[in-house]
Protein backbone atom coordinates (compact mmCIF):
# COMPACT_ATOMS: atom_id res chain seq x y z
CA UNK A 1 0.00 0.00 0.00
CA UNK A 2 1.15 3.53 -1.26
CA UNK A 3 2.15 5.77 1.74
CA UNK A 4 -0.68 8.24 2.97
CA UNK A 5 2.02 11.17 4.13
CA UNK A 6 5.53 10.79 2.68
CA UNK A 7 8.20 13.31 4.62
CA UNK A 8 11.89 13.23 2.77
CA UNK A 9 14.46 15.45 4.49
CA UNK A 10 12.11 18.22 5.88
CA UNK A 11 13.85 20.98 7.52
CA UNK A 12 12.01 23.95 9.04
CA UNK A 13 14.56 27.10 9.43
CA UNK A 14 13.47 30.52 10.60
CA UNK A 15 15.80 33.24 10.27
CA UNK A 16 18.96 31.23 11.78
CA UNK A 17 17.13 29.07 13.92
CA UNK A 18 16.44 25.12 12.91
CA UNK A 19 13.43 24.01 14.14
CA UNK A 20 13.30 20.67 12.80
CA UNK A 21 16.23 18.96 10.50
CA UNK A 22 16.48 16.15 8.68
CA UNK A 23 13.13 14.70 9.32
CA UNK A 24 12.22 11.52 7.40
CA UNK A 25 8.24 9.91 8.22
CA UNK A 26 6.33 7.70 5.65
CA UNK A 27 2.79 7.09 7.23
CA UNK A 28 0.17 5.07 6.04
CA UNK A 29 -3.75 5.16 5.96
CA UNK A 30 -5.21 4.23 9.46
CA UNK A 31 -2.07 4.18 11.28
CA UNK A 32 -2.20 6.39 14.96
CA UNK A 33 0.95 8.20 15.77
CA UNK A 34 1.45 9.84 18.52
CA UNK A 35 3.69 12.52 18.68
CA UNK A 36 5.79 13.37 21.92
CA UNK A 37 8.65 15.40 23.05
CA UNK A 38 9.17 18.58 25.24
CA UNK A 39 7.95 22.34 24.16
CA UNK A 40 9.83 23.76 21.47
CA UNK A 41 10.85 20.43 19.92
CA UNK A 42 9.29 21.53 16.71
CA UNK A 43 5.99 18.82 17.42
CA UNK A 44 3.39 22.23 16.70
CA UNK A 45 5.58 23.44 13.71
CA UNK A 46 5.40 19.86 12.29
CA UNK A 47 1.61 19.80 12.96
CA UNK A 48 0.93 23.28 11.07
CA UNK A 49 3.25 22.05 8.02
CA UNK A 50 0.29 18.83 7.95
CA UNK A 51 -2.30 21.43 8.81
CA UNK A 52 -0.81 23.57 5.40
CA UNK A 53 -0.15 26.62 7.48
CA UNK A 54 3.38 26.45 7.18
CA UNK A 55 5.74 24.70 4.46
CA UNK A 56 9.07 23.11 4.57
CA UNK A 57 11.99 24.94 4.40
CA UNK A 58 13.87 22.09 2.64
CA UNK A 59 12.71 19.01 1.36
CA UNK A 60 9.76 17.52 0.66
CA UNK A 61 5.76 16.46 2.35
CA UNK A 62 3.89 14.90 0.33
CA UNK A 63 0.12 13.68 0.97
CA UNK A 64 -0.87 10.79 -1.77
CA UNK A 65 2.07 11.38 -3.43
CA UNK A 66 1.21 14.86 -4.31
CA UNK A 67 2.69 18.33 -2.30
CA UNK A 68 0.89 19.10 0.63
CA UNK A 69 -1.98 22.14 0.10
CA UNK A 70 -0.56 25.43 1.35
CA UNK A 71 -3.71 25.95 3.49
CA UNK A 72 -5.74 23.93 5.84
CA UNK A 73 -8.65 21.70 3.91
CA UNK A 74 -11.41 19.70 4.59
CA UNK A 75 -9.16 16.35 4.31
CA UNK A 76 -6.95 17.12 7.84
CA UNK A 77 -9.43 17.53 10.40
CA UNK A 78 -7.86 19.21 13.67
CA UNK A 79 -8.66 19.32 17.17
CA UNK A 80 -7.10 22.15 18.89
CA UNK A 81 -5.88 22.24 23.15
CA UNK A 82 -8.34 25.13 23.34
CA UNK A 83 -10.69 27.55 20.84
CA UNK A 84 -11.56 24.53 18.40
CA UNK A 85 -15.17 25.13 18.62
CA UNK A 86 -16.89 28.60 17.70
CA UNK A 87 -18.50 30.11 20.62
CA UNK A 88 -21.34 31.70 19.16
CA UNK A 89 -23.00 28.35 17.66
CA UNK A 90 -24.99 26.21 19.94
CA UNK A 91 -23.31 22.33 20.27
CA UNK A 92 -25.71 21.21 17.56
CA UNK A 93 -24.79 24.00 15.07
CA UNK A 94 -21.31 23.81 15.64
CA UNK A 95 -21.37 20.22 14.36
CA UNK A 96 -24.38 21.24 11.29
CA UNK A 97 -21.72 24.15 10.42
CA UNK A 98 -19.25 21.77 8.55
CA UNK A 99 -22.03 19.87 6.49
CA UNK A 100 -24.14 23.36 5.75
CA UNK A 101 -20.50 25.06 4.33
CA UNK A 102 -19.95 21.95 1.93
CA UNK A 103 -23.79 21.51 0.98
CA UNK A 104 -24.68 25.33 0.61
CA UNK A 105 -21.53 26.72 -1.09
CA UNK A 106 -22.80 30.24 -1.36
CA UNK A 107 -24.30 31.06 1.94
CA UNK A 108 -23.05 28.39 4.28
CA UNK A 109 -26.93 27.73 5.19
CA UNK A 110 -28.92 25.39 4.73
CA UNK A 111 -33.07 25.83 4.94
CA UNK A 112 -35.90 23.30 5.03
CA UNK A 113 -35.46 19.76 4.56
CA UNK A 114 -32.00 19.82 3.47
CA UNK A 115 -31.44 21.81 6.76
CA UNK A 116 -33.35 18.77 8.48
CA UNK A 117 -31.35 16.06 7.62
CA UNK A 118 -28.03 17.76 7.98
CA UNK A 119 -29.39 18.42 12.03
CA UNK A 120 -30.08 14.84 11.98
CA UNK A 121 -26.59 13.41 10.56
CA UNK A 122 -25.18 16.38 12.96
CA UNK A 123 -27.29 14.76 16.03
CA UNK A 124 -26.24 11.23 14.89
CA UNK A 125 -22.92 11.85 14.95
CA UNK A 126 -23.34 14.41 18.45
CA UNK A 127 -24.46 11.04 20.24
CA UNK A 128 -21.42 8.93 19.03
CA UNK A 129 -19.05 11.26 21.67
CA UNK A 130 -22.26 11.34 24.09
CA UNK A 131 -23.48 14.62 23.53
CA UNK A 132 -26.76 14.16 22.73
CA UNK A 133 -28.15 15.93 25.92
CA UNK A 134 -26.01 18.76 25.19
CA UNK A 135 -27.50 20.09 21.76
CA UNK A 136 -28.97 23.07 22.72
CA UNK A 137 -26.24 24.35 24.97
CA UNK A 138 -23.49 26.86 23.96
CA UNK A 139 -19.93 25.62 24.17
CA UNK A 140 -19.26 27.55 27.39
CA UNK A 141 -21.60 26.01 29.27
CA UNK A 142 -19.94 22.76 28.27
CA UNK A 143 -17.22 21.05 30.25
CA UNK A 144 -13.48 21.04 29.35
CA UNK A 145 -14.02 17.52 28.61
CA UNK A 146 -17.08 18.03 26.45
CA UNK A 147 -16.01 20.80 24.98
CA UNK A 148 -13.45 18.54 23.08
CA UNK A 149 -15.89 15.89 22.61
CA UNK A 150 -17.88 18.72 20.52
CA UNK A 151 -14.68 19.51 18.38
CA UNK A 152 -14.32 15.68 18.14
CA UNK A 153 -17.65 15.28 16.51
CA UNK A 154 -17.04 18.77 14.22
CA UNK A 155 -14.27 17.54 12.69
CA UNK A 156 -15.21 13.93 12.09
CA UNK A 157 -18.61 14.89 10.45
CA UNK A 158 -16.10 15.80 7.34
CA UNK A 159 -15.15 12.40 7.21
CA UNK A 160 -11.25 13.85 6.86
CA UNK A 161 -8.29 11.03 5.96
CA UNK A 162 -6.19 12.84 8.49
CA UNK A 163 -7.27 13.77 11.98
CA UNK A 164 -4.75 15.92 13.80
CA UNK A 165 -4.82 16.09 17.55
CA UNK A 166 -2.91 19.28 19.02
CA UNK A 167 -2.67 18.21 22.98
CA UNK A 168 -6.68 17.81 22.77
CA UNK A 169 -6.66 16.19 26.66
CA UNK A 170 -3.95 18.29 28.05
CA UNK A 171 -6.36 20.68 29.90
CA UNK A 172 -8.61 17.85 31.74
CA UNK A 173 -8.68 15.84 34.39
CA UNK A 174 -7.01 12.37 34.68
CA UNK A 175 -10.31 10.68 34.43
CA UNK A 176 -11.87 12.09 31.93
CA UNK A 177 -8.93 11.89 29.98
CA UNK A 178 -9.18 7.86 30.42
CA UNK A 179 -12.51 8.07 29.10
CA UNK A 180 -11.52 10.44 26.22
CA UNK A 181 -8.54 7.93 25.63
CA UNK A 182 -11.11 5.08 24.91
CA UNK A 183 -13.41 7.52 23.07
CA UNK A 184 -10.54 8.09 20.42
CA UNK A 185 -9.65 4.92 20.10
CA UNK A 186 -12.92 3.82 19.31
CA UNK A 187 -13.86 6.67 16.58
CA UNK A 188 -10.39 5.61 15.16
CA UNK A 189 -11.18 1.89 14.77
CA UNK A 190 -14.86 2.61 13.33
CA UNK A 191 -13.48 5.43 10.84
CA UNK A 192 -10.30 3.76 10.10
CA UNK A 193 -9.01 7.26 10.14
CA UNK A 194 -5.27 7.75 10.17
CA UNK A 195 -4.55 10.09 13.38
CA UNK A 196 -1.59 12.23 14.22
CA UNK A 197 -1.83 13.31 17.45
CA UNK A 198 0.57 15.59 20.08
CA UNK A 199 1.26 15.06 23.74
CA UNK A 200 3.35 16.16 26.47
CA UNK A 201 2.73 13.14 28.11
CA UNK A 202 4.81 10.02 27.59
CA UNK A 203 2.46 7.52 28.79
CA UNK A 204 -0.06 8.59 26.59
CA UNK A 205 2.05 7.88 23.66
CA UNK A 206 2.73 4.54 25.04
CA UNK A 207 -0.95 3.66 25.62
CA UNK A 208 -2.91 5.15 22.85
CA UNK A 209 -2.36 3.90 19.01
CA UNK A 210 -0.42 2.28 16.41
CA UNK A 211 2.77 3.92 16.48
CA UNK A 212 5.01 6.69 18.74
CA UNK A 213 7.28 9.06 17.47
CA UNK A 214 9.60 11.23 19.51
CA UNK A 215 10.62 14.60 18.50
CA UNK A 216 13.87 15.30 20.49
CA UNK A 217 16.94 17.52 19.60
CA UNK A 218 19.81 14.55 19.42
CA UNK A 219 22.68 17.37 19.43
CA UNK A 220 23.04 19.52 22.44
CA UNK A 221 25.25 22.66 22.10
CA UNK A 222 24.86 25.23 24.63
CA UNK A 223 26.74 28.03 22.87
CA UNK A 224 24.06 27.88 20.07
CA UNK A 225 21.10 26.26 21.30
CA UNK A 226 19.13 27.15 17.81
CA UNK A 227 21.66 25.95 15.88
CA UNK A 228 20.42 22.64 15.85
CA UNK A 229 17.07 21.36 14.73
CA UNK A 230 15.33 18.57 16.70
CA UNK A 231 13.78 15.41 14.66
CA UNK A 232 12.63 11.80 14.95
CA UNK A 233 14.54 10.21 17.30
CA UNK A 234 12.21 7.09 18.49
CA UNK A 235 9.61 5.61 15.65
CA UNK A 236 8.33 2.73 17.55
CA UNK A 237 5.42 0.49 16.96
CA UNK A 238 3.61 0.47 20.55
CA UNK A 239 2.38 -2.60 22.17
CA UNK A 240 5.84 -4.21 21.43
CA UNK A 241 8.33 -2.10 23.47
CA UNK A 242 9.67 -3.15 27.18
CA UNK A 243 9.19 -0.82 29.95
CA UNK A 244 12.66 0.03 30.01
CA UNK A 245 12.95 1.74 26.68
CA UNK A 246 9.97 4.25 28.54
CA UNK A 247 12.71 4.93 30.88
CA UNK A 248 15.36 5.69 28.46
CA UNK A 249 13.13 7.37 25.84
CA UNK A 250 11.85 9.42 29.38
CA UNK A 251 15.58 10.21 30.54
CA UNK A 252 16.51 12.24 26.71
CA UNK A 253 13.41 13.80 26.74
CA UNK A 254 13.99 15.39 29.77
CA UNK A 255 17.58 15.99 29.33
CA UNK A 256 16.60 18.27 26.47
CA UNK A 257 13.70 19.78 28.55
CA UNK A 258 15.93 21.52 31.05
CA UNK A 259 19.01 21.99 28.43
CA UNK A 260 15.64 24.37 26.83
CA UNK A 261 14.83 25.59 30.39
CA UNK A 262 18.90 27.06 30.93
CA UNK A 263 18.73 28.38 28.12
CA UNK B 1 -10.50 38.79 62.11
CA UNK B 2 -10.13 41.94 60.35
CA UNK B 3 -9.80 41.49 56.89
CA UNK B 4 -7.37 43.56 54.55
CA UNK B 5 -9.35 46.26 52.72
CA UNK B 6 -9.40 45.32 49.55
CA UNK B 7 -11.24 41.94 50.63
CA UNK B 8 -13.98 43.36 52.38
CA UNK B 9 -17.04 43.39 49.90
CA UNK B 10 -20.15 45.12 50.33
CA UNK B 11 -23.64 43.66 50.19
CA UNK B 12 -26.17 44.15 47.85
CA UNK B 13 -28.23 46.84 50.12
CA UNK B 14 -24.82 48.43 50.95
CA UNK B 15 -23.84 48.41 47.22
CA UNK B 16 -27.13 50.21 46.12
CA UNK B 17 -26.73 52.92 48.94
CA UNK B 18 -23.37 53.71 48.13
CA UNK B 19 -24.03 53.87 44.23
CA UNK B 20 -26.58 56.79 45.28
CA UNK B 21 -24.58 58.30 47.69
CA UNK B 22 -22.87 60.61 45.61
CA UNK B 23 -25.47 61.47 43.67
CA UNK B 24 -27.31 62.61 46.83
CA UNK B 25 -24.13 64.27 48.16
CA UNK B 26 -24.14 66.58 44.56
CA UNK B 27 -27.76 67.36 45.14
CA UNK B 28 -27.57 68.38 48.43
CA UNK B 29 -24.44 70.63 47.75
CA UNK B 30 -26.10 72.16 44.95
CA UNK B 31 -29.61 72.92 47.24
CA UNK B 32 -27.08 74.48 49.94
CA UNK B 33 -25.10 76.65 47.51
CA UNK B 34 -28.73 77.83 45.50
CA UNK B 35 -30.06 78.60 48.73
CA UNK B 36 -26.82 80.61 50.36
CA UNK B 37 -26.83 82.48 47.20
CA UNK B 38 -30.16 83.14 46.92
CA UNK B 39 -30.45 84.18 50.04
CA UNK B 40 -27.86 86.81 49.41
CA UNK B 41 -28.93 88.22 46.27
CA UNK B 42 -32.77 87.06 45.48
CA UNK B 43 -32.04 87.64 41.66
CA UNK B 44 -29.12 85.33 41.49
CA UNK B 45 -29.11 83.45 38.55
CA UNK B 46 -26.45 81.01 38.66
CA UNK B 47 -27.81 78.12 41.30
CA UNK B 48 -31.60 78.65 40.78
CA UNK B 49 -33.64 76.58 44.07
CA UNK B 50 -34.79 73.56 43.15
CA UNK B 51 -38.47 74.89 43.12
CA UNK B 52 -37.66 77.02 40.50
CA UNK B 53 -35.81 74.14 37.96
CA UNK B 54 -39.05 72.05 38.38
CA UNK B 55 -40.83 74.69 37.30
CA UNK B 56 -38.56 75.30 34.29
CA UNK B 57 -38.68 71.56 33.84
CA UNK B 58 -42.89 72.19 33.59
CA UNK B 59 -42.79 75.21 30.97
CA UNK B 60 -40.14 73.37 28.92
CA UNK B 61 -41.42 69.75 28.57
CA UNK B 62 -45.39 70.49 29.11
CA UNK B 63 -45.92 74.07 27.67
CA UNK B 64 -46.10 74.91 24.06
CA UNK B 65 -43.48 77.30 23.44
CA UNK B 66 -45.06 80.46 22.75
CA UNK B 67 -42.84 81.34 19.40
CA UNK B 68 -43.31 77.99 17.77
CA UNK B 69 -45.92 76.31 19.32
CA UNK B 70 -44.45 73.34 20.38
CA UNK B 71 -43.45 71.41 23.31
CA UNK B 72 -39.93 72.24 23.58
CA UNK B 73 -37.77 69.84 25.35
CA UNK B 74 -39.57 67.33 23.28
CA UNK B 75 -39.23 68.84 19.87
CA UNK B 76 -35.32 69.37 20.65
CA UNK B 77 -35.17 66.18 21.85
CA UNK B 78 -36.42 65.10 18.61
CA UNK B 79 -34.14 67.02 16.54
CA UNK B 80 -31.53 65.78 17.97
CA UNK B 81 -32.11 62.35 18.73
CA UNK B 82 -32.64 61.88 15.01
CA UNK B 83 -29.41 63.02 14.51
CA UNK B 84 -27.38 61.18 16.89
CA UNK B 85 -29.32 57.95 15.46
CA UNK B 86 -28.55 58.15 12.14
CA UNK B 87 -25.10 59.30 12.49
CA UNK B 88 -24.54 56.03 15.21
CA UNK B 89 -26.00 53.86 12.54
CA UNK B 90 -23.75 55.07 10.14
CA UNK B 91 -20.61 55.32 12.03
CA UNK B 92 -21.63 51.38 13.02
CA UNK B 93 -22.16 50.00 9.65
CA UNK B 94 -19.14 51.95 8.46
CA UNK B 95 -17.00 50.28 11.68
CA UNK B 96 -18.27 46.96 10.77
CA UNK B 97 -17.68 46.83 6.92
CA UNK B 98 -14.16 48.05 7.86
CA UNK B 99 -13.48 46.57 11.17
CA UNK B 100 -14.51 42.86 9.62
CA UNK B 101 -12.62 43.37 6.31
CA UNK B 102 -9.29 44.92 7.16
CA UNK B 103 -9.47 41.93 10.31
CA UNK B 104 -9.95 39.07 8.16
CA UNK B 105 -8.31 40.21 4.89
CA UNK B 106 -4.36 40.60 5.00
CA UNK B 107 -4.50 42.75 1.49
CA UNK B 108 -7.05 45.29 2.64
CA UNK B 109 -5.52 45.66 5.58
CA UNK B 110 -2.43 46.70 4.12
CA UNK B 111 -4.07 49.20 2.28
CA UNK B 112 -6.46 50.62 4.68
CA UNK B 113 -5.41 50.13 8.02
CA UNK B 114 -2.57 53.17 8.23
CA UNK B 115 -5.42 55.56 6.19
CA UNK B 116 -7.64 54.80 9.18
CA UNK B 117 -4.91 55.37 11.74
CA UNK B 118 -4.16 58.58 10.43
CA UNK B 119 -8.11 59.12 9.67
CA UNK B 120 -8.66 58.93 13.94
CA UNK B 121 -6.24 61.21 14.51
CA UNK B 122 -7.89 64.14 12.77
CA UNK B 123 -9.23 66.07 15.59
CA UNK B 124 -13.42 66.35 14.19
CA UNK B 125 -13.49 69.69 16.00
CA UNK B 126 -11.18 71.38 13.40
CA UNK B 127 -12.75 70.64 10.50
CA UNK B 128 -16.41 71.47 11.22
CA UNK B 129 -15.94 74.66 9.36
CA UNK B 130 -14.72 72.16 6.34
CA UNK B 131 -18.02 70.38 6.92
CA UNK B 132 -20.16 73.43 7.14
CA UNK B 133 -18.51 74.68 4.13
CA UNK B 134 -19.33 71.31 2.17
CA UNK B 135 -22.03 70.18 3.66
CA UNK B 136 -24.11 73.27 4.19
CA UNK B 137 -25.78 74.28 7.67
CA UNK B 138 -28.59 72.00 7.43
CA UNK B 139 -28.83 68.39 9.24
CA UNK B 140 -26.21 66.73 6.87
CA UNK B 141 -23.11 68.22 8.21
CA UNK B 142 -24.17 67.40 11.92
CA UNK B 143 -24.85 63.64 11.06
CA UNK B 144 -21.32 64.11 9.28
CA UNK B 145 -19.54 65.59 12.32
CA UNK B 146 -20.54 62.55 14.62
CA UNK B 147 -19.66 59.99 12.22
CA UNK B 148 -16.47 61.82 11.40
CA UNK B 149 -15.80 61.75 15.02
CA UNK B 150 -16.49 58.27 16.21
CA UNK B 151 -16.50 56.26 13.13
CA UNK B 152 -12.37 56.03 12.79
CA UNK B 153 -12.24 54.75 16.59
CA UNK B 154 -14.50 52.07 16.29
CA UNK B 155 -13.07 51.00 12.97
CA UNK B 156 -9.51 50.14 14.59
CA UNK B 157 -11.23 48.60 17.70
CA UNK B 158 -13.20 46.56 15.65
CA UNK B 159 -10.52 45.72 13.48
CA UNK B 160 -8.61 45.19 16.65
CA UNK B 161 -11.54 42.55 18.34
CA UNK B 162 -11.62 40.80 14.78
CA UNK B 163 -7.88 39.96 14.59
CA UNK B 164 -8.32 39.13 18.62
CA UNK B 165 -10.19 35.88 17.48
CA UNK B 166 -8.36 33.00 18.00
CA UNK B 167 -6.68 31.97 15.30
CA UNK B 168 -7.89 27.97 15.46
CA UNK B 169 -10.82 29.06 14.79
CA UNK B 170 -10.11 30.41 11.58
CA UNK B 171 -8.31 27.21 10.89
CA UNK B 172 -11.21 24.93 12.52
CA UNK B 173 -13.47 26.70 10.01
CA UNK B 174 -11.28 25.70 7.02
CA UNK B 175 -10.54 22.47 7.85
CA UNK B 176 -14.25 21.83 7.81
CA UNK B 177 -14.27 23.12 4.50
CA UNK B 178 -15.52 26.58 4.87
CA UNK B 179 -14.23 29.38 1.91
CA UNK B 180 -13.24 32.91 2.91
CA UNK B 181 -16.83 34.28 2.59
CA UNK B 182 -18.08 31.37 4.97
CA UNK B 183 -15.77 32.27 7.45
CA UNK B 184 -16.69 36.14 7.28
CA UNK B 185 -20.33 35.35 7.44
CA UNK B 186 -20.94 32.33 9.58
CA UNK B 187 -17.87 32.86 12.19
CA UNK B 188 -16.18 36.19 11.67
CA UNK B 189 -19.31 38.42 11.80
CA UNK B 190 -21.54 37.11 14.23
CA UNK B 191 -18.51 37.13 16.84
CA UNK B 192 -17.85 41.06 15.86
CA UNK B 193 -21.64 42.09 16.56
CA UNK B 194 -21.28 41.64 20.17
CA UNK B 195 -18.53 43.47 20.09
CA UNK B 196 -19.57 46.13 18.06
CA UNK B 197 -22.59 46.68 20.86
CA UNK B 198 -19.49 47.29 23.24
CA UNK B 199 -17.54 50.00 20.96
CA UNK B 200 -20.79 51.84 20.24
CA UNK B 201 -21.11 52.26 23.75
CA UNK B 202 -17.86 53.17 24.54
CA UNK B 203 -18.65 56.14 21.64
CA UNK B 204 -22.01 57.52 23.18
CA UNK B 205 -20.10 59.71 25.18
CA UNK B 206 -17.80 61.11 21.89
CA UNK B 207 -21.68 60.93 20.06
CA UNK B 208 -23.44 63.12 22.20
CA UNK B 209 -19.92 65.47 22.45
CA UNK B 210 -20.26 65.80 18.68
CA UNK B 211 -23.52 66.25 18.24
CA UNK B 212 -23.74 69.05 20.58
CA UNK B 213 -20.79 70.82 19.77
CA UNK B 214 -22.47 70.71 15.89
CA UNK B 215 -25.73 72.06 17.56
CA UNK B 216 -24.27 74.56 19.33
CA UNK B 217 -22.82 76.13 16.44
CA UNK B 218 -25.33 76.12 13.48
CA UNK B 219 -28.88 74.88 14.22
CA UNK B 220 -32.54 75.94 14.50
CA UNK B 221 -33.13 73.27 17.56
CA UNK B 222 -31.96 70.48 19.30
CA UNK B 223 -30.89 69.95 22.87
CA UNK B 224 -27.60 71.29 22.10
CA UNK B 225 -28.52 74.05 20.24
CA UNK B 226 -31.39 75.37 23.30
CA UNK B 227 -28.74 75.51 25.90
CA UNK B 228 -26.23 77.68 23.69
CA UNK B 229 -29.09 79.70 23.14
CA UNK B 230 -30.70 80.28 26.45
CA UNK B 231 -26.86 80.68 27.26
CA UNK B 232 -26.94 84.16 26.41
CA UNK B 233 -30.31 84.63 29.10
CA UNK B 234 -28.19 83.09 31.86
CA UNK B 235 -30.85 80.87 31.71
CA UNK B 236 -29.74 78.07 34.66
CA UNK B 237 -33.07 77.30 34.86
CA UNK B 238 -32.80 75.43 31.46
CA UNK B 239 -30.15 74.72 31.08
CA UNK B 240 -29.32 72.46 34.28
CA UNK B 241 -32.49 70.39 33.41
CA UNK B 242 -31.08 70.29 29.68
CA UNK B 243 -27.70 68.72 30.72
CA UNK B 244 -29.37 65.91 33.34
CA UNK B 245 -31.74 65.14 30.38
CA UNK B 246 -28.71 64.68 27.58
CA UNK B 247 -26.87 62.60 30.86
CA UNK B 248 -30.04 60.49 31.64
CA UNK B 249 -30.80 60.01 27.59
CA UNK B 250 -27.23 58.58 26.93
CA UNK B 251 -27.48 56.52 30.39
CA UNK B 252 -30.78 54.94 29.19
CA UNK B 253 -29.19 54.38 25.59
CA UNK B 254 -25.75 52.18 27.07
CA UNK B 255 -28.90 50.26 29.18
CA UNK B 256 -30.76 49.58 26.39
CA UNK B 257 -27.63 48.78 23.84
CA UNK B 258 -26.35 46.32 26.70
CA UNK B 259 -30.09 44.56 26.99
CA UNK B 260 -30.09 44.18 22.98
CA UNK B 261 -26.22 42.88 23.79
CA UNK B 262 -27.65 40.27 26.32
CA UNK B 263 -30.80 39.44 24.85
CA UNK B 264 -29.22 38.90 21.31
CA UNK B 265 -25.91 37.00 21.95
CA UNK B 266 -26.07 34.93 25.44
CA UNK B 267 -22.89 32.81 24.59
CA UNK B 268 -21.17 36.50 24.75
CA UNK B 269 -21.81 37.29 28.39
CA UNK B 270 -22.01 34.35 29.73
CA UNK B 271 -18.88 33.40 31.58
CA UNK B 272 -18.39 36.61 32.38
CA UNK B 273 -19.77 40.27 34.56
CA UNK B 274 -19.45 43.25 32.42
CA UNK B 275 -20.72 46.84 33.41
Amino acid sequence: MAALLEVKQVWKEYGNSIVLEKLNLSVKEGEFCTIVGTSGCGKTTFLRMLLGEEGPTRGSLLLDGKPMPAEPGPDRGIVFQRYSVFPHMSVLDNVTFGLEVTRSPLLGRLFGAARRKARDEAAAMLAQVGLSHALDRYPSELSGGMQQRLAIAQALIKKPRILLLDEPFGALDPGIRADMHALVLRLWQESGLTIFMITHDLKEGFKLGTRLLVFDKPRLDAQAPNRYGATITYDLVIGRQEPALLEEIQGAVTETSRFNDQQ
Amino acid sequence: MKKRIINRLPGQGAAAVLGLLPFLLLLLAYAWGSQVRLEANPEDKLLPALSSLAAAVERVALEPNRRTGELQLWADTAASLQRLGIGLAVASLLALVTGLATGMVPYVRAALAPFVRVLSMVPPMAILPILFIVFGLGELSKVVLVVLGIAPCMMRDLQQRVMELPSEQLVKAQTLGAHSGHILWRVVMPQTLPRLIDSLRLNLGPAFLFLIAAEAIAAESGLGYRIFLVRRYLAMDTILPYVVWITLLAFLMDIALRGVSRWAFPWFHQGKERA
